[in-house]
């Protein structure tokens, strides 16, 4: 498999692997994937009062590009707001990567990932998002 | 300091040894002649050399030299051997009794067979990766002409027991095929007494040149074949074609060597196989696929549960080792013999086979075994089912969002 320096780089040294309190109000987590397709990527993201992303953090059981994939979504997503990170979309995250066609799929579940994540924080935190959303829309 | 890559994959295919090729090397350029030609000197060495070679084979297997077919590999030789028994006994009954875990060399002649009007029956081993006798006397039919058996499963290094299945075939008159490839100077072959009609060897294996291989035909009693290629007449009319007498004469050499050298030989490589899976089986959620004591010396295939197959190879990209994972394409082919023996495809995945060999070290093995704990316990501290797993939850229990196909409806949508 030929992969592009990038793949190989976050592949090499994965950034912000790990885990926040899937229990935390201000903590989204999404799961996607399942481990007889060979991917499963775990995407959480802490959720600032200001309804900026914070910090992101990954676990991903999968293939290179998998890891690379949601490695780099977690560079994306900090200093977003939620609807900002709703904007990324998978052939963003396959171009910076230059992923192999076959290996466009690794792309697809990173963006399902944010998106899951945020559903589950948005599940946790209904008022506090749309409130934020409404004040906006007023202003 | 061990080179890298380290090769742990002398299933796949060995060097040549050096003895080998420095015998092989007049053949090509001084003794070029054609072994056929009878009518000058030229000839008469290459035929000398090839019908030394020829005994040196039947010496490893223990058989008459006029038993030997030289074939251009295992690949070739299982083909002559299957479809040139089927065909030649075809009046005798048209289904062929195989293995699940065979070499796609001889799956893929029987599915030929199948497609020309033969019937055959694919037995799944049990889950040691070895043939149930029982089951396989059970799928025996009236019209059953012909049973393929391999001798050494090359992925999972098991042996099965051909002597037992041979003598099923001989109370029964069925043909009774061996593909012996993976076997040849690991396991003691003995055809005066196995009751085998028809074995493949290959030279590549057992630290010959690719490209050779030979057919042991028995003669005693004697089995006919229909020939696949047509020419001159060589090999007794089972297989025409110039004789490559470089190769052959490799193959002896490689064969002779074997023969001399493999007790030895064997001692020292199932002790550096004992100690990498010493080293391996100590990590966490490991498993051994295939036997372990019916099992060839060189060989040990390991699950690594909780990693994905293609991370795991390109984390231990400085070993070269097989993995039980294609990973060519989007949809990820486990391998089939794994499969077959029951292993999940999570587990098939992440395996690999090492195959230890005639220039492999101890410091190789332990290099290998450092290499694999580190990059393991990465891919692990990467791994959410890792994760799951130490946190007492039973991944097969969880139902798996494929979130794929529910947030793609949006985009559906606008397209």
């Amino acid at each position: 498999m030929a992969y592009s320096d990038k793949v190989l780089d976050h592949y090499e040294n994965p950034r912000n692997v790990g885990s926040f309190n899937q229990e935390d109000e201000d903590v989204g987590t999404g799961m996607v994937g399942a481990p007889a397709c060979g991917d499963v990527m775990k995407l959480q993201i802490k959720v600032g009062a200001d309804g900026v992303i914070e910090d992101a953090k990954f676990k991903t059981y999968g293939c290179g590009s998998a890891i690379a994939s949601s490695s780099l979504v977690t560079e994306m997503l900090k200093g977003k707001t939620l609807n900002q990170a709703l904007d990324i979309k998978n052939t963003h995250i396959a171009e910076e990567l230059a992923l192999p066609p076959v290996k466009i799929h690794c792309s697809v579940l990173a963006e399902d990932a944010i998106r899951a994540a945020i559903t589950d924080y948005r599940s946790k935190n209904t008022t506090a998002d749309e409130g934020y959303d409404a004040c906006h829309t007023a202003a | 300091m061990t080179q890298v890559p380290i090769y742990l994959d002398y299933s796949a295919t060995t060097p040549v040894d050096a003895r080998v090729a420095e015998k092989m090397i007049p053949f090509l350029t001084e003794n070029f002649g054609n072994p056929a030609s009878r009518s000058h000197s030229f000839g008469w060495v290459a035929e000398k050399a090839v019908e030394e070679a020829r005994e040196q084979v039947a010496a490893l297997v223990n058989c008459d030299p006029k038993e030997i077919v030289w074939t251009s590999g295992a690949t070739e030789s299982n083909n002559l051997a299957i479809k040139g028994a089927a065909h030649f006994y075809a009046s005798r009954g048209k289904h062929i009794i195989t293995i699940k875990t065979e070499h796609k060399a001889v799956l893929d002649t029987v599915r030929e067979l199948e497609r020309l009007g033969f019937t055959a029956t694919y037995l799944a081993p049990m889950e040691n990766g070895l043939v149930d006798i029982e089951e396989l006397k059970a799928a025996i039919r009236p019209d059953t002409a012909l049973i393929s058996v391999m001798l050494v499963n090359n992925e999972i290094g098991v042996i099965q027991d051909v002597a037992a299945i041979g003598h099923i075939c001989r109370e029964k008159g069925i043909i009774f095929h061996v593909d012996a490839a993976q076997a040849t100077g690991k396991v003691d072959i003995d055809l005066q007494t196995l009751p085998v009609d028809l074995m493949s060897f290959s030279a590549h294996k057992t630290y010959g040149p690719k490209g050779i291989g030979a057919l042991y035909v028995c003669r005693k009693p004697r089995v006919r074949l229909e020939a696949q290629m047509h020419g001159g007449g060589h090999e007794r009319g089972f297989r025409s074609g110039t004789l490559a007498t470089h190769q052959i004469v490799g193959m002896g050499e490689a064969f002779r060597i074997a023969k001399e050298e493999m007790a030895a030989e064997n001692e020292r490589i199932r002790a550096l196989r004992d100690r990498l899976w010493a080293g391996l089986s100590g990590i966490e959620e490991v498993y051994l696929n295939g036997d372990l004591e019916q099992r060839v010396p060189h060989n040990l295939n390991v699950s690594f549960n909780y990693v994905e197959g293609e991370s795991l190879m390109m984390a231990i990209k400085d070993l070269a080792v097989s993995s039980g994972s294609a990973c060519t394409s989007s949809s990820l082919e486990p391998s089939y013999v794994l499969r077959a023996i029951g292993r999940e495809d999570e587990l098939a995945h992440s395996s690999i086979r090492f195959s230890v060999g005639r220039y492999t070290t101890e410091a190789d093995i332990d290099h290998a075994i450092s290499i694999i704990q580190d990059k393991i316990g990465k891919l692990r501290e990467l791994s959410p089912l890792w994760d799951m797993f130490k946190a007492g939850i039973d991944i097969r229990s969880v139902s798996w969002v494929h979130a794929t196909e529910s947030h793609r409806e949006p985009e559906n949508a606008a397209a």
